[in-house]
């Protein structure tokens, strides 16, 4: 199987590569069999699509939690409160 | 006692708890714990209230030193897997969980793994309530290596030299990592929305 070919049938590394863009620079190697891949690949075009989705959603996920949902109980409070006001006296 | 006068701990069950403890669930997923961890926050910022610098908010300042903490606990939980491999309990010589999606010998999808249209990906995925559900519930079905990792790079888009730090990974092993949590995630969410 020539070197194009193998990159061609190789969703495995195209997938990696993938991830690791949406972090940092690819090396020149490293864009240009993605680059290869992905011209002739729409399985691995919509894997792209959907872990950028997915990315997405992530974020939104941790910004949702910080928008205060979750609500600890009253009780648990109060006694929160009560230590630190002993270790204030 | 300028710096007191700032920082008010007699409020700060009040104003800040339950935004720490959302803050810790999310990313513990574990009630107990992050209930525990808000109480240790506060009890060490109390400690060092002489290190506040003013040059952040009261609920800022809190959040980093419960951020200390969750990492922490992301440690404890990987280091009994230290020693079954660095990348969380593989065995060498074990089955990679890739062979999982891709077939051995040149690297193509599997048939039946092969990712399929969603139908969501066009519209407005970020207001689908039903998606992110489906989302978070295969988060907590990542191993716990995977998890933390995953869970580091996107919560604060922490630094991935850092997070290799704290969990005492190589950059290599890093990526191989955010690679399978991301292949299993998609996995899971197709298998729960098809």
């Amino acid at each position: 199987m020539g070197i194009i070919k193998k990159i061609q049938y190789n969703c495995r590394e195209a997938t990696y590569l993938i991830e690791k863009r949406q972090h940092v620079r690819l090396t020149i190697k490293e864009r240009v069999h993605l680059l290869i891949h992905l011209s002739g690949c729409s399985v691995c075009r919509l894997f792209q699509r959907q872990s950028r989705m997915i990315n997405r959603i992530v974020k939104t996920l941790f910004r949702d939690a910080a928008g205060e949902q979750r609500r600890l109980d009253e009780n648990v409070k109060r006694e929160m409160q009560e230590k630190i006001n002993e270790r204030l006296r | 006692m300028a710096k007191i006068a700032v920082l008010d701990p007699r409020q700060w069950v009040g104003l800040h708890a339950d935004y720490l403890y959302s803050y810790a669930v999310a990313r513990l997923d574990d009630d107990e714990q992050a209930k525990d961890l808000v109480q240790e926050t506060f009890l060490a910022a109390l400690e060092r209230t002489g290190q506040f610098m003013g040059n952040s908010s009261e609920r800022t300042w809190l959040t980093a030193i419960l951020k200390h903490k969750i990492i922490d606990v992301y440690r404890k939980r990987n280091s009994g897997l230290a020693d079954r491999g660095p990348l969380g309990g593989q065995q060498q010589g074990e089955r990679e969980p890739e062979l999982e999606f891709f077939e051995a010998e040149n690297g193509h999808w599997k048939e039946a793994y092969a990712p399929r249209t969603l139908g969501v990906e066009q519209a407005d995925p970020l207001a689908n309530k039903e998606l992110k559900t489906i989302l978070q519930r295969c988060l907590q079905k990542l191993p716990p290596l995977w998890f933390s990792v995953f869970t580091m790079k996107h919560m604060e888009e922490a630094a991935t030299e850092m997070i290799c730090e704290q969990l005492k990974l190589t950059p290599g092993n890093f990526w191989v990592i955010i690679h399978r949590a991301k292949l299993n995630l998609r996995a899971c969410i197709q298998k729960a929305w098809m």
